[in-house]
């Protein structure tokens, strides 16, 4: 852990800007920072844990384009990029992207400080070298015809837009990425993002749909697990999966997960010491898409055997009438033992548990909709 | 030319009046840039387009058009338009 011995920050970025909460490593207090960067609609917020001290906050308002605020000292002053991620200028006569929003950081391994990745709605990657002042594309995915028509149209993605997400690099080889597109699946990059290429045996697709055929593939969260970067698990559109290479079939875990409340959900979490452990926010996939908690009962879902079973952890947590949901970027785990995690919900509220999900306490009401939660280790130089 | 600034872009210039050199509109914005690294892109897109909630005025008109001519003399109003709720 680089960050100062006994100090945790969580960031919460919501709809309205951005609050930071505060604790020591015993997680029973909180000290809440905020409102930062008051009315953008903020999308991530994310420590740097390689130097604990620098913050990423991809915004936009509803007026202006979009920007990535940039923060050294913990949210005390912010400045622009200086060049945010921006598809390249179309050739004369044809139409060209434009980035309405960056939706999505991932700093680099440790060998590579001051690289950052981002994923932006509509589907793009972007990386920056220097601490996210200037950001170039990667056009073999950006503006390759093939991947912009497995990427679709406004239509075929999420309410808030198509995204680019859950940029994933291996930190026993940097040149080794994966990404998922909303809609448009998982691709794997082994040449550090000069070419990239479907991951998607095992995983379904709506009923009726080619599941060979990129388009109709909706992954809403993957991630490795550090303990065992060979493992990833994923939420998707159609289930929970896990993926255990060099093998490349994903399997559907989530049938493990009771079938009244169903693998449909948008986070996922994994231990970062124990690659059978992961956790899940199911949510009313049925019907319409509710998109709420099934029943109204929210519940996190854990497993403790890599998704052969799973035990519902929900106390604390309201019994009934509750009717919000976690989105994919607002549920995370802090690195401490025993673990803590921490969830945003659509209605404004941030859960955490400082026992692994065994118990949940509500620690902030009347937020703004949350759009993400992460953790960070901020430096005793910062603080 | 003289160009003023809107509230929500103060970050970048930190007054509301500035100094910006071109013959067009998109020259202007581009002079801008070099002056106040990232303004730019918010209220015009990587492909040229002017952003839907942002206006453009000089010399008493309203201007849709990047290519728009100015002149030295002109003074050129950027406004954030609060449309929506």
């Amino acid at each position: 852990m680089n960050g100062s011995e006994g100090t945790i920050m969580v960031l919460v970025a919501t709809r309205k800007g951005a609050w930071f909460f505060h604790s020591d490593t015993a997680r029973r207090t909180w000290r809440v920072e905020g409102p930062q960067l008051l009315g953008q609609i903020v999308s991530h917020a994310v420590l740097d844990p390689r130097d604990g001290r620098t913050l990423l906050a991809a915004a936009r308002t509803g007026h202006l384009g979009p920007t990535l605020f940039r923060s050294t000292d913990l949210g005390r002053h912010w400045s622009e990029a200086v060049q945010p991620p921006a598809f390249a200028r179309a050739p004369q006569g044809t139409a060209g992207r434009t980035v309405d929003h960056t939706f999505w950081l991932t700093p680099a391994p440790a060998g590579e400080p001051g690289c950052w990745y981002a994923g932006t709605s509509p589907q793009g990657l972007f990386r920056s070298t220097d601490g996210g002042v200037h950001w170039t594309p990667f056009s073999c995915l950006n503006d390759d015809p093939q991947y912009i028509r497995w990427m679709g149209t406004v239509q075929d993605g999420t309410p808030d837009g198509p995204k680019l997400h859950s940029i994933i690099i291996d930190p026993r080889d940097p040149a080794h990425l994966y990404i998922g597109m909303s809609g448009g699946g998982v691709h794997e990059s082994r040449d550090a993002g000069r070419s990239f290429a479907p991951l998607l045996n095992g995983l379904e697709v709506v009923e009726g749909f080619d599941r060979a055929d990129p388009s109709f593939h909706d992954p809403h969260c993957i991630r490795m697990c550090p303990s065992a970067p060979d493992r990833l698990y994923q939420q998707n559109h159609c289930g929970v999966y896990r993926l255990d290479r060099p093998g490349d079939e994903w399997v559907r875990i989530g049938r493990n997960v009771p079938a009244e409340v169903g693998d449909i959900g948008f986070p996922l979490v994994v231990h970062p010491r124990d690659a059978e452990r992961a956790w899940i926010f199911p949510m009313d996939g049925t019907d319409v898409w509710p998109r709420t908690s099934p029943g109204g009962r929210p519940a996190v879902y854990g497993t403790r055997d890599g998704g052969a079973s799973w035990q519902r952890l929900d106390r604390g947590l309201p019994p009934q009438q509750a009717w919000w949901t976690v989105k994919r970027q607002s549920m995370c785990a802090d690195g401490l033992d025993p673990l803590g995690l921490y969830f945003g919900t659509t209605s404004g509220e941030l859960w955490t548990s400082a026992d692994e999900g065994e118990h949940w306490q509500c620690i902030a009401r009347h937020l703004p909709e949350i759009l993400a939660v992460e953790t960070g280790h901020p430096s005793a130089a910062a603080t | 030319m003289k160009v003023l600034i809107p509230t929500p872009l103060l970050s970048y210039t930190g007054v509301r009046e500035v100094d910006a050199e071109g013959a067009t509109l998109d020259a202007v914005l581009t002079d801008l840039d070099r002056r106040y690294p990232g303004i730019r892109f918010r209220v015009i897109d990587e492909q040229g387009r002017l952003r839907r909630h942002v206006r453009f005025f000089a010399d008493g008109g309203q201007i849709f058009d990047p290519a728009h001519p100015l002149r030295a003399d002109d003074t050129l109003v950027l406004v954030q338009a609060l449309s929506g709720g």
